[in-house]
C-alpha cells in the first residue's frame, strides 16, 4: 500500500470510530440534551415536586385565563396529554394560544408552577395575508407546530 | 484534475480570471438581496418586522455550516495527498468561517431577545453552534501553537477532521432532540414552510454570502502565497548571510592557523 493509501485508510477508519463514539455518547446524554420535557414525558417521568424543569409544548386554545395581579393560567399539550400551568410574570410578545411555549418551573400535584415562559416560534413563515387567506379557505392546520412527544 | 490546481502560480492565474467576477457578482446579489429583505418583502404573520433578521441570520448559518465543511474536507486532502492548494483553502476559509458563525450568533441572540424572550439558551442547536465557533478558534490557534509551522498545520487540520462530526451534529440537533430553536425551513423533506415573497430575498442573500465568501478567500489565498515567498525569500537570505559568516570564519581561522 502506498503512504497516501495508508493515510486515507486510516482516517476514514478514525472518523467512522469517533462518530460511533460519538453518536453513542449523544444517545446516552439524551435526556440532558433536551430543551424541554412534552406532558407526555413529564407525566410520565413524574418528577420530584423539588425539581426544577422546563415543559414544552403548545399553548391550549381558549385556555388563557387572568386571575388578577398579574397571575396568568393556561394549559400547555402536545395532542396527547395536556398539563395545567400557573405563572405570574409578563408573557413573551409571541405568547399565544396555539402557538409553542417552553415554560419553566416545578411540576407540584399536577400542576405546573412556572417562574419563566419563553415563546417558541415554527418554521413556517408567510406574509398575514397569506395566512388569513389559508384560514379562510379551511385549509389551515391547527396545531401545525405540535411537536411529536418522545414517547412514540 | 486534482493536482492540476496544486501548483500555486498556475492557481493564482486562474484565481486573477475568477476574482473580479466574484466581486461582481457579490456587490449584484448584496444589492438586490437587500431590497428585496429591507423594502419589498411582506412582514410575518406572527413576528411582524422582526423576520428580517433572518435574512442576515439564515444564510450566516448556512455559510458557517458549509466554510466548516469545506475547511475539514481540505483539511483532510492536504493531510493525505499533501497538495498544496488544499492546504491554503483550508487555512483561508477558517476565519471566513468563524466571521460567519460569529455574525449568526450575534444575530441570533438579537433575534432571539424579541422572540422567545432570550438572548441565549443552552439547546442543542445553539450550544452545538457555539461548540462549532470554538472548534473554529482552536484551529486558528492550534496553528500558531508550535514552534515548527508544519506541525501545528498537521494538528490543526487533525482538530478539523475530528470536529466535523459536529456539522451533522448541527443540521439535526432541532429533530434529534426538543430544541427551543425551530426546526428547519428551507432544507426539509416537504418542501420550504417559508412562503415565495420571503424565501426569494432568503436565497439573493444566500448567494450574496456565497460570492462574499469566494471573494474573500481567494484575496486571503492570494495572502497565504505572498507571505510564502516572503518567508522563503527571508529564509534564503538568512542562510547565505550565515554561510557568508561561516565563510569569513573559515578564512579567519585560516588566517591564525
Amino acid at each position: 500500500m502506498k503512504r497516501k493509501h495508508k493515510r486515507l485508510t486510516f482516517i476514514f477508519m478514525a472518523f467512522a470510530l469517533f462518530s460511533i463514539a460519538t453518536s453513542l455518547i449523544l444517545a446516552a446524554l439524551e435526556d440532558n440534551i433536551i430543551f424541554f420535557y412534552s406532558p407526555t414525558d413529564l407525566i410520565h417521568k413524574d418528577p420530584g415536586p423539588e425539581q426544577r424543569l422546563r415543559l414544552g409544548g403548545l399553548v391550549a386554545e381558549k385556555s388563557l385565563r387572568r386571575i388578577g395581579n398579574a397571575v396568568i393560567t393556561f394549559k400547555v399539550t402536545d395532542n396527547t396529554k395536556t398539563i395545567n400551568v400557573r405563572y405570574k410574570g409578563i408573557l413573551p410578545d409571541l405568547f399565544r394560544e396555539g402557538q409553542g411555549v417552553v415554560t419553566q418551573g416545578y411540576y407540584i400535584s399536577g400542576i405546573f408552577e412556572a417562574n419563566e415562559v419563553l415563546a417558541k416560534h415554527d418554521e413556517n413563515y408567510m406574509p398575514a395575508e397569506v395566512a388569513n387567506a389559508i384560514k379562510k379557505s379551511g385549509q389551515w392546520q391547527d396545531n401545525r407546530t405540535a411537536k411529536k412527544g418522545r414517547t412514540e | 484534475m486534482l493536482h492540476r490546481f496544486a501548483n500555486p502560480t498556475r492557481f493564482l492565474r486562474f484565481a486573477d480570471r475568477i476574482q473580479p467576477w466574484a466581486a461582481r457578482f457579490t456587490v449584484i446579489f448584496v444589492i438586490a438581496g437587500l431590497y428585496f429583505a429591507l423594502l419589498n418583502s411582506p412582514s410575518d404573520y406572527q413576528q411582524g418586522e422582526t423576520v428580517r433578521i433572518m435574512y442576515v441570520h439564515v444564510p450566516s448559518a448556512w455559510m458557517a455550516i458549509f466554510c466548516y465543511t469545506l475547511l475539514a474536507i481540505s483539511s483532510g486532502v492536504a493531510l493525505i495527498w499533501k497538495h498544496a492548494i488544499a492546504d491554503l483553502i483550508a487555512r483561508s476559509t477558517a476565519p471566513i468561517g468563524a466571521g460567519f458563525t460569529f455574525l449568526a450568533l450575534i444575530t441570533g441572540s438579537l433575534w432571539g431577545k424579541p422572540m422567545w424572550g432570550v438572548w441565549w439558551v443552552w439547546d442543542a442547536r445553539l450550544t452545538s453552534v457555539l461548540v462549532l465557533f470554538f472548534l473554529y478558534l482552536g484551529y486558528l490557534a492550534l496553528q500558531e501553537a508550535f514552534d515548527d509551522r508544519e506541525r501545528g498545520i498537521r494538528a490543526s487540520a487533525i482538530l478539523a477532521l475530528v470536529g466535523l462530526i459536529n456539522v451533522p451534529i448541527i443540521k439535526f440537533s432541532v429533530d434529534w432532540w426538543n430544541t427551543l430553536h425551530q426546526p428547519a425551513s428551507v432544507i426539509k423533506i416537504s418542501g420550504p414552510a417559508i412562503h415565495s415573497s420571503m424565501l426569494i430575498p432568503l436565497l439573493l442573500m444566500a448567494l450574496a454570502f456565497k460570492g462574499y465568501y469566494v471573494w474573500l478567500l481567494l484575496i486571503r489565498i492570494r495572502g497565504e502565497i505572498n507571505f510564502m515567498k516572503v518567508r522563503a525569500l527571508q529564509l534564503r537570505q538568512v542562510h547565505d548571510d550565515e554561510s557568508a559568516f561561516r565563510g569569513q570564519d573559515q578564512t579567519m581561522n585560516n588566517g591564525v592557523g
